[in-house]
């Protein structure tokens, strides 16, 4: 007899052996991942922008040249080529490295137009009021740029958590390669996929949650 | 105090300003009046240093503003050397340009603690004094959002002064307000006119507070002064004819004329 392995021979055993290696996996892998790289591509994101507009202009050129070329090829080539390249970097490293830079050039795009929509008023205030360039965009520009551009920046987040499985191109035993793993071993692969996936959508689900949260708290009328 | 020479503004092939030569005395109150076009918020925004003269010179007590005339040549000034005379200058805009991430307080000790350096304590100190010569003391952990028109143009007006400028720039201050909230911001002015020795340029549509206020009326047309005269002539008295058409048009009255009361 031929038996056909489908999902309807959910195995509760296997859910509750996979079960605690997924969520520790997405703990120390997933989540770490994607917490550091959105730090980073949040700050490199708007350190890109503000070079864009105030640098000279060989400098904001080359960086946008840049950019543009790390938006416009796949992480995971990137992913692959910073592994092969720096041998002496851990994966996860690489990845979170690789994740933060990839996403710090459309971060940027998204403070880019943030801070276009600062009114021209707004800037006309910081030059009657003598102001520094410094306190003009610490004070006045980039917290009204942010307060636009929060909910984007919190979409290329969740974003980026959905592609942390592009890690098992590199080796990183983030989720999904985790329940790989787990059904090589065990032959098992509907029971730990469909964990991967619930649990994805467990933490997606939240953080969006969270992100309309703030976007209030920074609403200015508060 | 201010003094314009052979100022020249366009943009593209567009003359705003041309040949623009005339001073301001210290304490003296301008009103530029005029239609619309004929250059008048352009002069204040090249006091502000918001735009830059193509051509010409602007001196504030005979300091060149942006631009000074160094063997032969028109060269700009340092960005410090303007921006050391841009602190003795206020203005107040149209859209009043509150910074509505900041409280009505935050808004107006911002200058005086970062750009002056005083402490936080002496700027809002003053800070409140201003706020209550404005009315709105009871605002101050407001932001400016949740005020109204009027009120948010009061915060302008005091933030512009919580830098103590020696000139004081005001652009339209009531053409954005409701007609029934104009008198108290207007009332507001007249009393800072008549307690303070602050230079003022003005420019507005409003012409009784034109009258009251100003010593000296200019009008243009064109981005040229056609007239220039004591309010008490200017407003009974014109003689140009383009003069007395703009008066008869915004006043709408026979006699191009105000009284006074």
């Amino acid at each position: 007899m031929i038996s056909i392995t489908t999902a309807l021979d959910w195995n509760w055993d296997t859910t509750w052996d996979v079960l605690p290696t997924l969520l520790s996996t997405f703990l120390k892998v997933t989540l770490l991942v994607t917490v550091l790289s959105t730090l980073i591509a949040a700050l490199l994101g708007l350190v890109i922008a503000m070079t864009l507009r105030l640098a000279p202009k060989p400098i904001a050129v080359t960086v946008k040249w840049i950019a543009n070329f790390i938006r416009m090829t796949p992480i995971v080539v990137q992913l692959l080529f910073a592994y092969y390249a720096f041998l002496s970097l851990d994966g996860i490293t690489i990845g979170i490295l690789i994740f933060g830079i990839h996403y710090s050039t459309y971060m940027s795009e998204v403070y880019r137009a943030g801070i276009d929509a600062v009114p021209q008023g707004q800037w006309e205030a910081t030059t009657a009021l003598s102001m520094s360039t410094r306190r003009t965009w610490t004070a006045v520009i980039i917290p009204q740029a942010l307060r636009a551009t929060i909910p984007a920046l919190g979409n290329y987040a969740v974003s980026m958590f959905k592609d942390t499985p592009f890690l098992l191109v590199i080796g990183v035993v983030e989720m999904v390669n985790a329940g790989l793993i787990f059904g090589g071993n065990t032959y098992r692969y509907i029971e730990p996929l469909t964990l991967v996936g619930i649990i994805f959508l467990l933490a997606s689900y939240p953080t969006s949650l969270l992100i309309g949260r703030l976007e209030k708290r920074l609403a200015f009328n508060t | 105090m201010i003094e314009f020479r052979d100022i020249e503004k366009s943009y593209g092939d567009h003359l705003v300003l041309h040949e623009l030569n005339f001073s301001v005395a210290k304490g003296d109150r301008v009103t530029l009046i005029g239609p619309s076009g004929s250059g008048k918020t352009t002069i204040l925004r090249l006091v502000m240093t918001l735009e830059e003269a193509t051509d010409g010179y602007i001196f504030i007590d005979g300091q060149p503003l942006t631009h000074e005339e160094r063997g032969g040549k028109r060269v700009a000034r340092s960005k410090k050397d303007q921006k050391d005379i841009r602190k003795r200058i206020g203005m107040v805009f149209q859209q009043f340009n509150l910074f509505p991430n900041m409280s009505v307080l935050e808004n107006i000790i911002e200058a005086p603690v970062h750009v002056l350096g005083q402490s936080k304590a002496e700027a809002t100190t003053r800070a409140m004094e201003l706020l209550e010569k404005v009315g709105l003391a009871d605002k101050a952990e407001q932001h400016p959002t949740s005020l109204s028109g009027g009120q948010q143009q009061r915060v302008a007006i005091a933030r512009a002064l919580a830098l103590d400028p020696e000139i004081l720039l005001l652009d339209e201050v009531t053409s954005a307000l409701d007609p029934e909230i104009v008198g108290e911001v207007l009332g507001i002015l007249r009393n800072i006119a008549e307690t303070t020795d602050i230079t003022m340029l003005i420019v507005t549509h409003e012409m009784q507070f034109a009258r009251d206020v100003s010593n000296r009326v200019l009008m243009f047309d064109g981005g040229k002064i056609v007239e220039e005269a004591p309010p008490s002539v200017m407003f009974s008295d014109p003689k140009h004819q383009r003069t007395k058409d703009f008066l008869h048009a915004v006043l709408g009255d026979a006699e191009g004329t105000i009284g006074t009361h």
